[in-house]
């Protein structure tokens, strides 16, 4: 029979899989948690335009400890690596499409048609 | 070489007869499983371009609608699905050094924070029901004109229109902190006068013969912003979404616990546990997209 596992840990009594010491997911583990009270405290302050960005790209930060630690993508075969960012390609193709014809209308649209809520949100964030 | 003679090899209990070897069998379910999980990507992802271009049309809406949320809450089921997803990855270290016992017990950990996450998503939830926020139209007050749900419902009011200029109630105190806003009362579950606590809350309430609550859909309450409803549906479909992976991982979770509590998971087989856990950090990775987007920014 061959072992099909191209330059895997073929010889060793683990051939199957890639075992990720209980020390590095901790690390990883308070590492996220850290990310999400910094996310937190980011959000209190105001950037603007960049509060989205700012909390997304945080979030994209943990996702990547998510993924390449926890889901042992790191370790992983690439192709399955290979999987996931074209998921994740395609969905970034989605919204970029949706939000060009959004933006298109940007420059006519009174942001919100509640210009209460502007007015009460400019007080209350000043 | 026939079947028979395949068999008769020095061949693992658990090993299939159409693979090769466990490496084979363990790495082509391991690539189901990302297929599986790219999949998922793109079921939410139709959903994240809806919170996109909504966003991108109510702007203020969405900054409106987050002050509802509790951060608190947000961030405390964020790192319990964080904590969940650690003991997870730690579960299948275990396994895959044939530690049982430990096995055991951080599944059980990880089950117990997938339950602790979603008893906090029940009380968000009914927190957001009983200040009148509802999922959809269909739960809010028919307006007497409207024939159908569907004919003129809703129909948009402009703001101020019909209303007193002033600030609407909703507003008064400033932003919405949710524990300190609600009433005493408000504690109480199922049976209690919800006309009433709504009446407190300074929301338009109305009995039904089976004295349901009904509220004025926003787009009809004067002392509401028109479209705030938009904010609320999003989340509760993405929230909602989200919510039933993390049920459905309930059921997952309890049923490794059964498996490893048999001995079925060793270290030259352990993919159910590796598996569900990919499952089990997907959910998590999502959340920790959603966490801020609805309850931050």
């Amino acid at each position: 029979m061959t072992d099909g596992t191209d330059g895997h840990k073929t010889g060793e009594q683990h051939a199957v899989g890639h075992i990720v010491p209980i020390s590095l997911l901790v690390v990883t583990g308070a590492g996220l948690l850290v990310l999400t009270a910094v996310t937190v405290l980011v959000a209190s302050f105001d950037f603007g335009a960049a509060n989205i960005w700012i909390a997304l790209g945080i979030a994209a930060v943990k996702g990547s400890l998510v993924v390449l630690f926890f889901m042992h993508l790191l370790w992983d075969r690439p192709f399955n690596g290979v999987i996931f960012v074209t998921s994740l390609a395609f969905v970034a193709l989605f919204i970029s499409f949706a939000m060009t014809d959004t933006f298109e209308y940007a420059p006519d649209m009174d942001t919100g048609d509640a210009p209460l809520v502007r007015q009460k949100l400019a007080e209350l964030e000043p | 070489m026939t079947a028979t003679e395949t068999h008769a090899h020095d061949h693992p209990d658990f090993l299939q007869h159409h693979w090769d070897t466990p490496v084979q069998q363990f790495e082509a379910g391991k690539m189901g499983m990302w297929l599986f999980l790219a999949t998922e990507v793109l079921l939410f992802g139709g959903l994240f371009v809806a919170y996109a271009v909504w966003r991108g049309n109510h702007p203020d809406m969405f900054r409106f609608g987050s002050r509802y949320l509790n951060t608190t809450m947000g961030a405390i089921n964020t790192a319990v699905l964080i904590a969940s997803s650690l003991t997870m990855a730690a579960a299948v270290t275990m396994a895959q050094r044939n530690k049982r016992g430990a096995l055991i017990i951080l599944l059980s950990l990880t089950l117990a924070g997938a339950i602790t996450f979603l008893v906090i998503k029940y009380f968000e939830y009914t927190h957001k029901f009983r200040e009148g926020w509802y999922p959809g139209v269909m739960l809010y007050e028919r307006p007497a004109h409207a024939e159908s749900w569907i004919d003129d419902y809703p129909t948009p009011r402009l703001a101020g229109e019909g209303s007193s200029p002033v600030v609407p109630a909703a507003f008064a105190g400033g932003p919405v902190a949710e524990p300190t806003t609600v009433p005493p009362p408000a504690v109480a579950p199922a049976g209690v006068d919800a006309a009433a606590l709504a009446e407190m809350d300074g929301i338009a309430a109305d009995h039904d013969e089976h004295g349901r609550t009904h509220l004025l859909h926003p787009a009809q309450d004067p002392d509401r912003p028109a479209n705030a409803h938009m904010f609320f549906n999003i989340y509760f479909m993405m929230t909602g979404l989200h919510g039933i992976h993390v049920t459905a991982g309930v059921f997952m979770l309890s049923w490794l616990i059964w498996g490893a509590a048999r001995g079925r998971f060793t270290s030259a087989y352990f993919t159910p546990v590796d598996l569900g856990g990919l499952y089990w950090h997907i959910v998590d990775l999502i959340w920790i997209f959603l966490f801020p987007l609805f309850y931050l920014i």
